[in-house]
Order: structure tokens, then C-alpha cells, then sequence
């Protein structure tokens, strides 16, 4: 089967300045599990369109770095 | 794919409400036991009540309602179809839960006397007591489950129940960051694993942007069904006035206690009653359809300082999102209402009443398996009834597990379940499993949402039996995709049973939960009674049937206590 990738608008938003490398907090609460490391860069992001925007994320996050949207669809 | 063996005396499948509870409340009867809770995400913020909850809504607290009251209510409520046993359980250790969860630091709103400030939702009783600093509820329950040194396994997807001569004797589980198997043998085994909230599609056309915690996908009513268990009422659709494309509560539960009500377009009210009820919903969808729309929550009539006071609760607590949300669109309840729209369907006797079969002890018909919390059928349950369920299950096991020994697992039903959990795996350009989902769910939509028609029902029950070819083509690139490739196999079970039961029950029964177009009345006669569905060991097979209710506990004349909040 052929696959294409689609361009889409992710509810989770990281402050990359602000992420520490080290820390996976916002990984371990996600109910959906969708955030990951990104392997280069050490920072977390929004790796599967699969979010509840229920913000566990984001309260649990120690130094601010997420913001939660509400998904455009729902917007 | 690894495979991992473990051994247990008593497996939770689910740590959310009921499972947590189940949990500590086993290991606290039965310190020298193994108990173990099996977790698809992380029970610090897993299942309904990730963020918290803003209340409790079957509260039966000495003083202001009893046991009894709250059974007649919940009958009613109900059209009559239910155990009142196990409801009745509810309503007698709902008051020891509210009290120990207190203990655990849990805090309930009191009055000026100190005494539980109870608020009236349903139609006759008091039984809703607000939460309004619950939003740390589940770090609460996780930090219980850790003190009572019970084991916690997160990130592992329980996938089928094992059985040996009809009993239940583990689980298989599939671990969805490393994609190893689990193969946990276990003495007594409890499902707990919430709703099937991604039944049908929301509006919004958003897969996970659902009123159940998405990662509730019906694990629990396929794994029992799987099994051989019974299910019962599947034709009781759940469905919520929600705000529209939020698709959270709005939510009259703690703002009409404080004056705001459901309103139609001219701001009047239409309903009585804000108690979600298939009736209330009925009467919501003809509103909808009246051309007297949008309906929505009306607070802007009242004080500054009382909308100041709801939003408080409303923005810190089960969906905070909610505030960003009106933000987003300029809304402010001060000047406009809540717009709210009927939900897709899903299946959770938390809410409506369909679910597992359970007697009052949550024992399923499988021995050894037992079933809590939303996918337990013990109707309009909540969240107290799932402690509730959780702990009655969890104290019964451990007394049947006393003289049982672990079972012996069929190794061709290892292989066979690794191969079908290997299948997405092995077919990586397959079709992603979000076009499968979405397809599968715009079914549901097209031939399940209500009112019900007898040949869509039918169209729909083909199709959800040929999804099982399209599931073959489902293609995974890695652990999490293949978690999601499974859910897909359990969103289809409840598919299928939820249209195979609307078509049997030829009436209509619970308001717009089951309001079939060709049987537009209820007809106590001959449907006064449990539909079952269950797997056919012969054959595989879908098999549904009729089963008698169980005798009241607390006669309650139906015929004269009609539940009806339409306003005249």
C-alpha cells in the first residue's frame, strides 16, 4: 500500500528552550502516551495526534515548558 | 516480541477508579497476597479521573437519603431493568468510601454545621455532594496504592483473558513501548478497564476528542465477551448532553445547584430534571430537532459572584481544558450560554447501564473473573459505585482464591494471540490504524447513533462483522501504533454486540438510548427483562437471549412512577 504523511496541527506545545533534557515527566503522566524525545535534540514533543488535552502534561511539567491547545478540529 | 511470565494471586486489569481501590482494599484483607495492577497508561493520571472529579453523584449519606431511596430511584431512573443488589450496594458503603477517601485526604464540601453539603440532581433525592478541590483525586488513590506496597505495572495493555474449563485463570498483555508480551497467571482476576468511549465518532470528526478518557476503547466488555462471559443491555446506549465539539460536560451537575439550568434557544427551560437520564436525553434531542435550538446551559441570569464561583470548579477539575476552550471562541458564561450537543454513543454503565453481567459481589459468569467500575453493569454507577464495585470485587476474590491453585495456560492460545498481536507488526505499510478507526466509528454514527432504524441497525451489523476482514489489513510501525491496532479489534466487538442488541430488543426503553423508530413504545410485557449476549463456545458465534431479572429487593409500581422531566 502506498503511504503519504500529512502536515498537522499538534495540540501540545514545547518550549524547547525551557524542556530538560533529562527529564520525563510529561511522558510518563500522557494517558495516551503520545509524547516522546525527540533523539537528537533530547527535547519532548507531540509524537502521535492522539491527545485528550485533558493537561496532565502540563501541570506536571517542573519548569513550564508545555502548553496545551485545544485541538484545531475542536477549536 | 519477548514474551514475560508472571504469577499472581490477585490480577487488577485497569488502575483507575475501581482498579485502585480494588487494590488496596486486596491487599489490606490479604497482606501476605500478590496483587498486582495492570495499567495501560500510568495510574498517577490514568482513566476517568485523570484531572479529578468536581463531585460524586450517588452519594447516599445517613441523615439525607437511604439505601432504599436510592434503589427506587436508580429503578426508576432506569425503566426497572437492573440487580437492585448490586445497586443496593452502592447506596449502603458508598457513605464508608466517602468517609475513608476523607481519611486519605479527599475533601467534600461541608456547610456551615460542618455537615455534607448535598445538592439535589436527580428527580426526588439528594445525592450529589461537590468536590470543588478534587482535581488531585487520582494523585490520592496512586499515592494509596504505593503505600500499600502493591505492584503497579504501567504502559502494558491487557489484550485476552485466559480460561481453563471455564474459569478464568490470567491475562495476556502487550507492553506498548517495548512490544514484549506479558503472560500473567493469576488466581482471581478483575476487569476494571472504564468505558467504551470510542465507540462512535464525535462531531468534531476528532478520534480521541471524546467525553471518556480515549484510552478507554471497550477493553474490557471484548476481553469478557472473548472469554465467554455475559453481557447484558448493550442496547442501553451511553449518551451525554455535552458542550458541543468540547464534547465534555457542561455541566449542569455543578452549576444547577447553584441556579443555572438547560435552556433552549429562547433561554425557557424544557426539562425538569438535569440528571442524565436516557429520558432527559430524549427530550434534549427533540429540542434539538424542533427548530427551538441551540440548546445550552444557561448561567448569565445569575450573580457575579456565583458564576466566579462555579467557574472555579469548572476550570480546575475533570476536563480544566474547558476554560481555554471558551477563551479560544470568546464565550464567557456571564453573557453566553454553555452550546451543548448529544454525544456520539459509547457504551458505560457508570452512566447509562449496559455493560458485563455482575451479580452483587461483581462476579462475572466466568468463575474466577470478576468486573468493576463503568464496564460493570451496575446502572447510573458513577464514581462512587466503582469504588464501590472495585472494593466489593476485590474482598470477594480474595476469599475465592483461598482454595484455588493457578491454572495451566493452553500454549496454542499463546501462539495463536502472539500472532495476532505480531500481524499489524509484520505489516508495516498496512492501512494506519487511524483510517481504520475513523472509518469503523463513522459506522457506528451512520447506522447506531438514535433514534434507531431497524434496517440501518442491520447494514450496520454487516458491515461491523466485514470490519473484521479490514482489520486484517491494519498496519503498525511500532509498539504504540500496535496498541492502537488492537483497540481497533475491541472497538469492533462493541460494534457488533451493540448493534446485534438493539435489534433484538424490539421496543423502545431509557429514552433516546434506545429509541427504535419501528417500536416507538415500551412494552414491559415482554422485554421486562436482562438481554444477554454471549460468545457461543460451539461455535464462535454472537448469541443473544432474553434472561429474567432478579427478584426487588424493594417493590417500586412502575406503571404509576413514570420517569418523565419534560416540561409541559
Amino acid at each position: 500500500m502506498a503511504l503519504t504523511s500529512n502536515r498537522v496541527d499538534v495540540p501540545v506545545i514545547v518550549d524547547e528552550s525551557k524542556c530538560l533534557d533529562k527529564c520525563k515527566a510529561c511522558i510518563e503522566v500522557c494517558p495516551l502516551d503520545v509524547l516522546a524525545k525527540n533523539p537528537d535534540t533530547g527535547k519532548a514533543y507531540m509524537k502521535y495526534d492522539e491527545c485528550w488535552f485533558c493537561l496532565p502534561c502540563e501541570k506536571e511539567c517542573p519548569v513550564g515548558a508545555i502548553t496545551v491547545q485545544i485541538p484545531f478540529l475542536l477549536r | 516480541m519477548e514474551i514475560i511470565n508472571l504469577e499472581v494471586d490477585f490480577l487488577v486489569v485497569g488502575g483507575g477508579t475501581a482498579g485502585c481501590m480494588a487494590a488496596v482494599k486486596a491487599k489490606q484483607k490479604s497482606p501476605d497476597s500478590s496483587v498486582l495492577v495492570l495499567e495501560k497508561a500510568n495510574i498517577r493520571r490514568s482513566g476517568a479521573i485523570a484531572m479529578g472529579m468536581d463531585g460524586v453523584n450517588t452519594a447516599v449519606i445517613p441523615g439525607n437519603s437511604t439505601p432504599e431511596q436510592y434503589v427506587k430511584e436508580i429503578t426508576i431512573a432506569n425503566d426497572g431493568i437492573l440487580d437492585q443488589s448490586a445497586v443496593h450496594k452502592t447506596g449502603l458503603l458508598g457513605f464508608d468510601v466517602i468517609q475513608e477517601l476523607e481519611e486519605w485526604g479527599v475533601k467534600f464540601q461541608k456547610d456551615n454545621e460542618g455537615k455534607y453539603d448535598l445538592k439535589q440532581v436527580h428527580r426526588v433525592g439528594k445525592y450529589v455532594l461537590p468536590m470543588p478541590e478534587g482535581k488531585d483525586l487520582k494523585k490520592i488513590l496512586s499515592r494509596q496504592v504505593k503505600r500499600n506496597k502493591i505492584k503497579v505495572i504501567n504502559r502494558v495493555m491487557a489484550t485476552r483473558v485466559l480460561t481453563q474449563n471455564g474459569r478464568a485463570i490470567g491475562i495476556t498483555g502487550l507492553d506498548v513501548r517495548s512490544g514484549d508480551m506479558y503472560v500473567i497467571k493469576s488466581k482471581a482476576i478483575l476487569l476494571c478497564t472504564g468505558a467504551c468511549g470510542r465507540l462512535g465518532l464525535p462531531s468534531s470528526g476528532y478520534l480521541y476528542g471524546t467525553y471518556e478518557n480515549p484510552t478507554n476503547a471497550g477493553d474490557g466488555y471484548s476481553m469478557a465477551y472473548q472469554a465467554g462471559a455475559k453481557l447484558s443491555n448493550i442496547e442501553c446506549f451511553q449518551i451525554n448532553p455535552l458542550i458541543k465539539d468540547y464534547n465534555g460536560p457542561a455541566c449542569a451537575y455543578v452549576a444547577s445547584p447553584f441556579g443555572a439550568y438547560t435552556a433552549n434557544a429562547s433561554g425557557n427551560r424544557f426539562i425538569s430534571c438535569d440528571y442524565w437520564s436516557g429520558q432527559m436525553m430524549l427530550e434534549v434531542w427533540r429540542e434539538l430537532n424542533s427548530g427551538q435550538g441551540p440548546v445550552h446551559l444557561k448561567m448569565y441570569h445569575l450573580d457575579e459572584s456565583t458564576i466566579s464561583e462555579i467557574e472555579s470548579i469548572l476550570f480546575d477539575n475533570e476536563r480544566p481544558s474547558r476554560e481555554r476552550f471558551h477563551a479560544g471562541r470568546g464565550e464567557n458564561y456571564r453573557r453566553d450560554g454553555v452550546e451543548m450537543n448529544i454525544s456520539e454513543i459509547g457504551l458505560c454503565s457508570g452512566h447509562s447501564a449496559s455493560g458485563v453481567q455482575v451479580d452483587e459481589f461483581m462476579r462475572t459468569s466466568i468463575p474466577g473473573l470478576y468486573a468493576a467500575g463503568d464496564m460493570a453493569n451496575v446502572p447510573h454507577n458513577y464514581m462512587i459505585g466503582a469504588f464501590v464495585s472495585g472494593r466489593v470485587a476485590a474482598e470477594h476474590a480474595m476469599d475465592y482464591i483461598k482454595d484455588i491453585d493457578h491454572g495451566d495456560v493452553d500454549s496454542d492460545f499463546i501462539n495463536t494471540e502472539k500472532e495476532r498481536l505480531l500481524a499489524p507488526l509484520n505489516n508495516p505499510n498496512g492501512i494506519p490504524h487511524t483510517q481504520v478507526e475513523y472509518k469503523l466509528r463513522r459506522f457506528v454514527n451512520d447506522y447506531l447513533q438514535p433514534p434507531k432504524s431497524p434496517k440501518n441497525m442491520k447494514i450496520g451489523l454487516e458491515k461491523f462483522i466485514d470490519y473484521k476482514n479490514v482489520i486484517d489489513e491494519l498496519g503498525a510501525r511500532d509498539p504504540h501504533e500496535l496498541m492502537r491496532c488492537m483497540e481497533i479489534h475491541f472497538i469492533r466487538d462493541c460494534a457488533e454486540m451493540a448493534a446485534k442488541a438493539s435489534l433484538y430488543r424490539t421496543e423502545s426503553r431509557w429514552g433516546l438510548y434506545h429509541y427504535r423508530l419501528d417500536f416507538p413504545n415500551r412494552n414491559d410485557e415482554e422485554w421486562m427483562c436482562n438481554t444477554i449476549i454471549k460468545k457461543s463456545l460451539d461455535n464462535n458465534e454472537m448469541t443473544i437471549f432474553k434472561e429474567d431479572l432478579k427478584p426487588y429487593l424493594f417493590d417500586v409500581n412502575l406503571n404509576e412512577e413514570k420517569y418523565d422531566v419534560s416540561v409541559a
